[in-house]
């Protein structure tokens, strides 16, 4: 009961504390009373170390480092369970007589519409922008390593799932940490509680920041731009788009519309396609500028003339955003994949693979490209314009494109908060137990600042977005150090199984 | 010999119909008779996360409906006349699923009822009967 009352009272002091701000200026106000908190945030996790004189946020180093770590521990997983990922979530394996459960394909699809967005189009913009072409060559790279990241994660969340006695699953870190670190004795039992506590913790701030507030910001700052910039109406009232936005969210959330959720999740990959159609018909229509575009990115990586930072500073635009884009070994994902029917939660792992190289490898690289091509990228641009870098590079092929843009930005950014509400929920629930009370509060909050993000300015936002989504690497990854003996005993006993023929394709093609 | 002969019902009158023209067969012949009804589910659609939590709870529901609603009265109904039947309810396509169960099961002839839909639609959807006639590896029983 005493979760409870802090829940109401932190509600409560939420609302009234909004409710204090005038009418005119709210944009402003709220932001002058997030902001001192979001950077305090921001600035205890990206406490840095300088390297090469640059200053170097230890989340970076910590997440590229695991990457690597489990890429080589898994003796180059992302490389050989590559088709064999593939195979999966085509259906080869596809068990008939559990038709009707959530299968891989549906599984990816999903975490997908989480990861896939703002990220792949502002984000980039901003690496490329602040880093010059040269981040996109670390950002693949990231993306790359990335995958070992997602695969270990994603297979201790199927493994470690719950089912619950209604028959519903969930898993994700909270799970995989009590009760993994559990099974290696009962000092591991508290560390595992320690660290899904926080991982709890964080998740659910990530989810009010980078899963709500970001998504929220950048798509009002899109509807703006493609109305008129400043001179437009909508300007300077975020708030009403907010809680235009919220209403909706609402109605999906609260209401249990669950018509408008299937809906953008049917619209949202329609949209990646055409946004990836035309990034390569603009790719395609210069495609005199390619070589030399890849040659701005393997010597901008290198080079880096004119950056500041050196290569350190372009090597950490690049990882930061790859890391912001897909959020392996963040955590998230482990949540979206583990309610996959499999009996063997490797497989889940294996098409994990796909998330960082659809996301990244793929969508975020044909983003940078049209950038470098059209040369919307300018080191002199301001660094937050964010999306409208993404949507002038695009409006300089198809003037029509910034609508199309806008459109995707909105639903990009709608999908993204049901999904990030739904991680930050389990998390919460995980914290303060299942009702309906702490649900109906998390869910309040959440709309709350889905308001407070349409209202900010970008930058504050968009630190503390970071700060909170890369917070939850930290127990996240710890956990899974000690968790990685498991996967590869799940790994290796699977591989066999597979290598000697004894697990039969259903498909034939 | 004793054959076994499937049914593809939907609820619908033209499915009613296909259940009495096996069932006169399967009366004259001592055939086993299966009741099959087909949740249309594809391995391919999008979902969000939270559908997805819910979704093996969501399919018991749909199989005991399916199973409640439609199949169970007749399979109550003709073993009260003495029949061998069986009630199946899968999810999946429904000509695909159709033929696999038919093949799993030894059928040698599906029975379903005509569908009454307009020719676009059919044109637009493919009609589960003119798939199943050309797919099929046994014989097809349509029914008007």
């Amino acid at each position: 009961m005493s979760k409870l009352r802090v829940g109401i009272t932190t509600l409560v002091s939420l609302f009234a504390s909004f409710s204090v701000f005038a009418e005119t200026g709210i944009d402003e106000k709220i932001n002058i009373a997030i902001k001192p908190f979001a950077d305090a945030v921001a600035g205890f996790v990206f406490s840095s170390f300088p390297v090469a004189g640059v200053p170097i946020p230890f989340v970076l180093v910590w997440l590229i480092v695991a990457a690597t770590i489990f890429t080589f521990y898994f003796k180059f997983i992302n490389l050989r369970a590559f088709k064999h990922g593939f195979e999966l979530v085509r259906g080869d394996y596809y068990d008939p007589e559990a038709a009707g459960e959530v299968t891989h394909f549906q599984a990816l699809a999903t975490a997908l519409s989480g990861t896939v967005g703002l990220g792949n189009i502002a984000g980039v913009a901003v690496a490329v922008s602040l880093g010059g072409p040269g981040a996109t060559f670390w950002m693949i790279l990231a993306g790359f390593l990335g995958m070992s990241s997602k695969f270990t994660e994603c297979t201790l969340g199927v493994k470690y799932r719950n089912e619950l006695p209604d028959g519903t699953v969930s898993g994700g870190p909270m799970y995989y940490l009590t009760k993994g670190l559990a099974e290696k004795g009962a000092g591991f039992a508290k560390f595992g509680k320690v660290l899904a506590v926080m991982f709890a913790i964080f998740c659910v701030g990530g989810s009010f920041g980078g899963g709500n507030m970001f998504q929220a910001n950048q798509s009002f700052a899109q509807l703006v731009n493609v109305t008129g910039g400043d001179a437009s109406w909508l300007a300077d009232k975020g708030w009403l788009f907010g809680l235009i936005v919220a209403a909706l969210v609402g109605l999906v959330i609260m209401g249990g519309i669950k018509g408008i959720a299937r809906v953008t999740s049917k619209i949202v990959p329609f949209m990646a396609v055409i946004y990836v159609t035309a990034g390569m018909a603009i790719i395609l229509m210069n495609y005199s500028l390619v070589p030399s575009a890849f040659v701005a990115i393997f010597n901008g990586a290198f080079t880096a003339e004119g950056i500041s930072g050196g290569v350190i500073g372009v090597l950490f635009q690049g990882f930061k955003r790859a890391a912001f884009s897909n959020e392996a070994g963040v955590g998230s994902a482990a949540i979206a994949h583990s309610a996959v029917q499999t009996n063997r939660p490797v497989t889940e792992g294996f098409v994990a693979l796909y998330e960082p190289f659809v996301d990244t490898i793929v969508v975020c690289t044909i983003t940078a490209l049209v950038i470098i091509i059209t040369g919307t990228w300018d080191p002199s641009v301001d660094p937050s314009a964010g999306v409208q870098l993404t949507s002038d590079a695009f409006e300089s092929a198809f003037s029509w494109f910034p609508i199309v843009l806008t459109l995707a930005v909105v639903l990009f950014a709608f999908s993204t908060m049901i999904s990030w509400s739904y991680y930050g929920l389990k998390s919460w629930t995980f914290l303060f137990g299942e009702n309906r009370f702490t649900d109906a509060t998390y869910k309040l909050l959440f709309l709350f600042f889905v308001v407070v993000g349409s209202s900010m300015q970008l930058g504050a936002v968009i630190d503390f977005s970071d700060a909170m989504i890369f917070a939850m690497a930290f127990p996240n990854l710890l956990g899974c150090y000690f968790l990685l003996p498991v996967v590869k005993k799940e790994l290796n006993e699977y591989w066999d199984d597979l290598k000697s023929g004894r697990l039969v394709k259903t498909r034939v093609s | 010999m004793s054959s076994v002969l499937l049914v593809g019902v939907d609820g619908s009158v033209c499915g009613e119909r296909a259940v009495e023209f096996a069932a006169i067969r399967a009366k004259n012949s001592g055939a086993k008779l299966y009741i099959t009804y087909i949740i249309e589910w594809s391995q391919f659609t999008f979902s969000t996360a939270m559908e997805n939590a819910e979704r093996h709870q969501r399919r018991e529901e749909e199989i005991q409906r399916a199973h409640s609603e439609i199949v169970d009265p007749i399979v109550e109904r003709l073993r009260a006349e003495g029949l061998d039947v069986e009630g199946l309810v899968r999810h999946g396509h429904v000509a695909d699923t159709l033929n696999s169960l038919a093949k799993s099961k030894g059928v040698v002839n599906i029975i379903l009822g005509r569908q009454g839909t307009s020719k676009l639609k059919s044109h637009v959807f493919g009609s589960v009967g003119s798939r199943l006639v050309q797919s099929a590896e046994c014989a097809v029983t349509v029914v008007p």
